[in-house]
């Protein structure tokens, strides 16, 4: 024990025993730390297929003369578990980045102390814009979405094709309110209007058919859901019971893949959501998933788990250039060296990663398809629009990142 | 001393020598949150293992005492070890409100209102804006004890945090053996016949209990200084019932048992991490077979083998 | 449109029929705590977890064996039954001749092991449930438009819970669960054969849960974690009706229901604690329940 923490404090110890290191073969190692929600409310929509992910990633990647380690571990949606877990394989497993960190609160958590270590954190699961705005900092990316995508993709889509009075449902923390009120702005941007919120506590709700039926009382002609996972899931339920689609039209802010799966099409049609990945999108993303079928044949990635192996990749191509011992010393360097590579690869196509830590990547509204319209497993979206990624996310200026004008 | 008996006195050298070997073996981090479930299961021992009474709704008290100390660290800026007795202050208050309306039953019934009181608590922390919900008064500095010695360092805090344990754990012991330690036992054992014999068996098990929330205040607060973070897990009542597992492990009513109890349940938290989520199965597991077959718990059981009371 | 307290009559109207609704279910897992309460003097923490395991099994009947929700909301009880059967025999039985706490933290335990059990196995993201054919659509009441199916579940639970009053006290077998309740020694003395009754009282009890489980698994997503939501307000509700309090635990029950559902109209976020304060106020006043018997 005394022998493996010296060998990550200090070079001197690692020569003691380096030759036992050789006897397993001379490659240097990177380690990957996949960090997300393996038994809660979130496991779906990240959990084991984002590992997947991970090593579909490093497999793609191929043999660049240093070894890949992939481990795994649940935070629980708990930032404490979270904090505590990337510090302990910081400090004592040897982990150079973690990855996917769904859950707002924890993925804060988790950024902090990788900047405190000066390692790499490669987020994809959370929605919060504070990681790109008054807490960014060097050592972090948040790959995937965000609240400001969401809400200007799918809120602004439905104020355009006539959903100009809005009601929301919002689960009463901090992710649910960032989007709620990120949402209400571009409503009101494009001329639309807020008749109200309701807030309900998170995560002790799974009734709610009273919240809806304020909703209903409002007279608004959209229901926005700002929230997320099972909540979303009961929400949507419990609107076609109560008649509500019927009246109104659902704007589900956050939704995944697993989610429509869960629902059912015969639920979920019709509804508009928002992905920066779907597998059937083009030739890419199908080679993607047909490789990633051979690991998981049941299910499809939906865009946190794809955005896991697209992070993955562009951070291996990153340790590949500047070389594994400069890559370990220097987390900060590397994240560096991953805004300046363009990024390219079959799940997110070509894009970019911005000076605050943005990844920049178009983002798609979809409709959920009608069972009759569904051709084969998981044939659940059609396209309906697509947001360049320069527009897609909040302007530098108004995010107030701390590193951008430095 | 401290009224230990002979082999206490060897089993807390013993203690003594791991407090002081431990992290130059193992990673002080985890050693540090073992220590601050350590001091909260000995405060929940004091309760359930010298009066008889089980709250189940520990966390409340070791939650507000975190968030209170993180709260004092980071808006206040204050030192340390103010922070910390900030947080046992604050659990202590809670213990009096919580203490007064829970004393009135017994047993089970009082299990059970300590445990929605501290549900109760739970939302109040959920929606009262100074903890910032679901995200917890994170990026909590450590500071400087007194204003001099810096606690940045691992080393450094672990000095501090295994100072205030052993304080804390003399303390509980110390209170255990006092006249007013022997009355909480007298009420355990047959609370009727303290009340005729002349004591206010209410007042003394408040007392108790707001000191043993006191004591989970400094544990929480202790520990949101060591993590940098103080989160609605701490009030959680997964937390609560961890609480009582771990002292359950351990061995109730026995002076090491809860420590002992502590170590295992991290330990397995962070040696186990791989089993993910099978977390829950295997708690479960071991509390049933406790409850089943091992009720005095490990401390409990080999006191037991070798005739001694540790 | 007429206003109370500046809200819509309609909105409170409709919020109250909701109320009503949950409360039913606070009351059917309420009763079936208070009848295991009743005879094993035992906290049944695992009762929340039952509950969850009596929806699973009404998806599983579906989606393996294709029996419809009708067979299931017979089935499910009578498996979930016949496992807690079992469970009393091994495990709880064990339990009558130490302290109580011990049963509230072995049932705690239990929970766990079957929450985590069927999270690893089906994830959480919740499993789908239709109404039955026979009772979708629903019916607009003028201030509301009403689900066919919560009225129904409204109308089950009050009539099972109707029943299971009557049974208990207005039958020979309910006095002697009465009877085994107060002195089971006496009523063993009489040739009443009370280890049997005690493992059918659980197993009743346990099946309540599970057919509250069925009829909540076409509103609620079938999910590892539906019942762990639950009972800890199931248990506020036992305290506040009086442990053990057959009636106590179904008028509490739905009235705490209506007392929530009128929150979630003046003030949303305190909907889940309104009813810690209505325990802390019920306590402050009569530290027995409501309905409960001074101890």
């Amino acid at each position: 024990m005394i022998a493996r923490r010296s060998l990550l404090a200090g070079s001197a110890a690692a020569a003691v025993i380096a030759p036992r290191v050789r006897a397993q073969g001379a490659k240097p190692r990177i380690k990957l730390g996949v960090l997300n929600d393996m038994s809660g409310p979130y496991r779906d929509t990240g959990g084991p297929l984002s590992i997947t992910c991970v090593q579909q990633a490093v497999q793609d990647f191929g043999d660049h003369g240093f070894a890949v380690d992939v481990i795994n571990a649940d935070h629980g949606n708990k930032p404490d578990q979270g904090a505590s877990i990337a510090r302990r394989w910081y400090d004592e497993d040897g982990v150079d980045v973690i990855l996917d960190v769904p859950t707002s609160s924890v993925a804060l958590a988790v950024s902090t102390v990788t900047k405190e270590k000066n390692k790499v954190n490669l987020n994809s699961g959370a929605g919060t814009v504070d990681l790109t705005g008054s807490q960014c900092n060097p050592n972090t990316i948040q790959w995937t979405y965000d609240v400001y995508m969401l809400a200007k993709s799918t809120g602004g889509a439905m104020v355009k094709s006539g959903g100009d009075s809005w009601f929301f449902v919002t689960a009463d923390y901090v992710f649910g309110q960032q989007l709620a009120s990120e949402g209400a702005k571009f409503v009101k941007a494009a001329g639309g209007k807020v008749l109200g919120e309701t807030r309900y506590p998170f995560p002790a709700t799974n009734d709610f058919s009273s919240f809806l039926l304020q909703a209903q009382t409002s007279g608004a002609k959209v229901l926005g859901l700002a929230n997320a996972g099972a909540d979303t899931i009961n929400c949507i339920k419990q609107a076609a019971e109560f008649g509500l689609t019927q009246r109104m039209k659902l704007a589900a802010l956050l939704m995944f893949i697993s989610d429509v799966n869960g629902l059912g099409l015969q639920t979920a049609q019709g509804l508009t959501l928002t992905e920066s990945f779907y597998w059937d999108l083009n030739d890419r993303t199908r080679a993607f998933s047909a490789r990633l079928k051979q690991k998981a044949p049941d299910v499809r990635a939906d865009m946190d788990q794809a955005g896991c192996y697209s992070a993955a990749l562009h951070y291996l191509k990153a340790v590949a250039d500047m070389g594994v011992a400069n890559a370990k010393a220097n987390g900060a360097a590397v994240v560096a060296r991953m805004k300046a590579m363009p990024t390219d690869d079959d799940a997110f196509g070509k894009g970019s990663v911005r000076e605050d830590g943005r990844g920049m990547f178009p983002a798609y509204l979809f409709e959920v398809k009608s069972p009759a319209e569904s051709q084969a497993p998981w044939d659940y979206y059609k396209l309906i629009a697509t947001t360049p990624a320069g527009e897609a996310y909040r302007p530098l200026a108004e995010g107030g990142c701390p590193l951008v004008h430095t | 001393m401290f009224g230990f008996s002979k082999e206490q006195g060897i089993a807390f050298l013993l203690l003594l020598i791991l407090v002081v070997v431990c992290p130059f073996v193992l990673y002080p981090v985890f050693l540090m949150n073992v220590l601050c479930f350590a001091l909260l299961a000995c405060a929940f021992n004091l309760l359930i293992g010298y009066v008889g009474l089980m709250s189940f709704g520990h966390a409340a008290y070791f939650g507000m005492g975190a968030y209170v100390c993180a709260y004092a660290a980071k808006v206040w800026g204050l030192t340390p070890e103010v922070c910390v007795l900030l947080g046992g202050i604050t659990g202590g208050l809670l213990g009096v409100v919580f203490g007064w309306l829970a004393i009135r039953r017994q047993g089970i019934y009082f299990a059970m209102i300590t445990l929605a009181l501290a549900q109760m608590n739970y939302f109040f922390c959920l929606q009262a804006p100074f903890t910032h919900g679901e995200d917890g008064i994170q990026q909590v500095p450590r500071g400087a004890l007194f204003g001099i010695f810096s606690l940045a360092n691992d080393r450094a805090m672990y000095v501090f945090i295994a100072v205030l344990f052993l304080f804390f754990f003399l303390l509980i012991h110390r209170i255990v053996h006092s006249p007013f330690g022997q009355v909480l036992k007298a009420i355990r054992e047959n609370e009727p016949r303290a009340t005729s014999l002349g004591y206010r068996t209410d007042d003394y098990k408040l007392i108790a209990f707001i000191l043993s929330c006191f004591i989970a205040g400094i544990a929480g607060g202790a520990k949101a200084l060591v993590f940098g973070i103080a989160t609605l897990t701490d009030v959680n009542f997964e937390t609560s019932g961890e609480i009582v597992l771990m002292t359950l492990v351990g061995g109730m009513g026995t002076i090491f048992g809860p420590g002992v109890g502590a170590l295992v349940l991290k330990g397995m938290e962070n040696y186990l991490a791989g089993i993910g989520s099978w977390v829950t199965v295997v708690q479960g597991c071991i509390f049933v077979v406790c409850v089943l077959a091992f009720r005095r718990g490990i401390i409990g059981e080999i006191g037991a083998r070798l005739k001694l009371v540790l | 449109m007429f206003m109370i307290f500046g809200y819509p009559v309609a909105l409170l109207f409709g919020q109250l029929l909701l109320g009503l609704i949950n409360g039913a279910f606070y009351a059917l897992l309420s009763l079936g705590l208070a009848i295991i309460f009743g005879m094993l003097n035992i906290i049944n923490f695992a009762h929340g977890a039952l509950f969850m395991v009596g929806a699973f099994v009404a998806w599983m009947l579906q989606n393996y064996l294709g029996l419809d929700y009708w067979w299931a909301l017979i089935l499910s009880p009578l498996i979930v039954g016949a496992f807690a059967v079992v469970l009393e025999k091994t495990v709880i039985c064990r339990l009558y001749r130490i302290d109580h706490l011990y049963g509230l933290l072995l049932t705690f335990g239990l929970a766990l092991i079957l929450e985590g059990l069927f999270r690893n196995e089906y994830g959480s993201s919740g499993l789908p449930y239709r109404i039955p054919q026979a009772l979708s659509g629903g019916a607009n009441l003028g201030f509301m438009f009403m689900p066919l199916y919560r009225g129904w579940v409204v109308l089950v639970a009050v009539v099972t819970c109707l029943a299971v009053w009557l049974v208990i006290e207005k039958t020979s077998i309910g006095a002697k669960l009465r009877a085994a309740t107060e002195n089971p020694g006496l009523v063993q003395a009489f040739g009443v054969n009370v280890p049997r009754m005690i493992t059918l009282t659980y197993a009743a009890g346990v099946a309540l849960a599970a057919f509250a489980g069925v009829l909540a698994a076409p509103i609620y997503s079938v999910n590892p974690n539906m019942g762990s939501n639950l009972i800890i307000v199931v248990f506020a509700v036992v305290v506040i009706g009086g442990m053990g309090s057959i009636l106590g635990s179904i008028v509490t029950g739905f009235g705490l229901g209506v007392a929530e559902g009128l929150t979630k109209v003046f003030y949303p976020q305190a909907s889940a604690t309104v009813i810690f304060v209505v325990m802390v106020i019920v306590l402050l006043a009569r530290p027995a329940g409501l309905f409960g018997k001074a101890a």
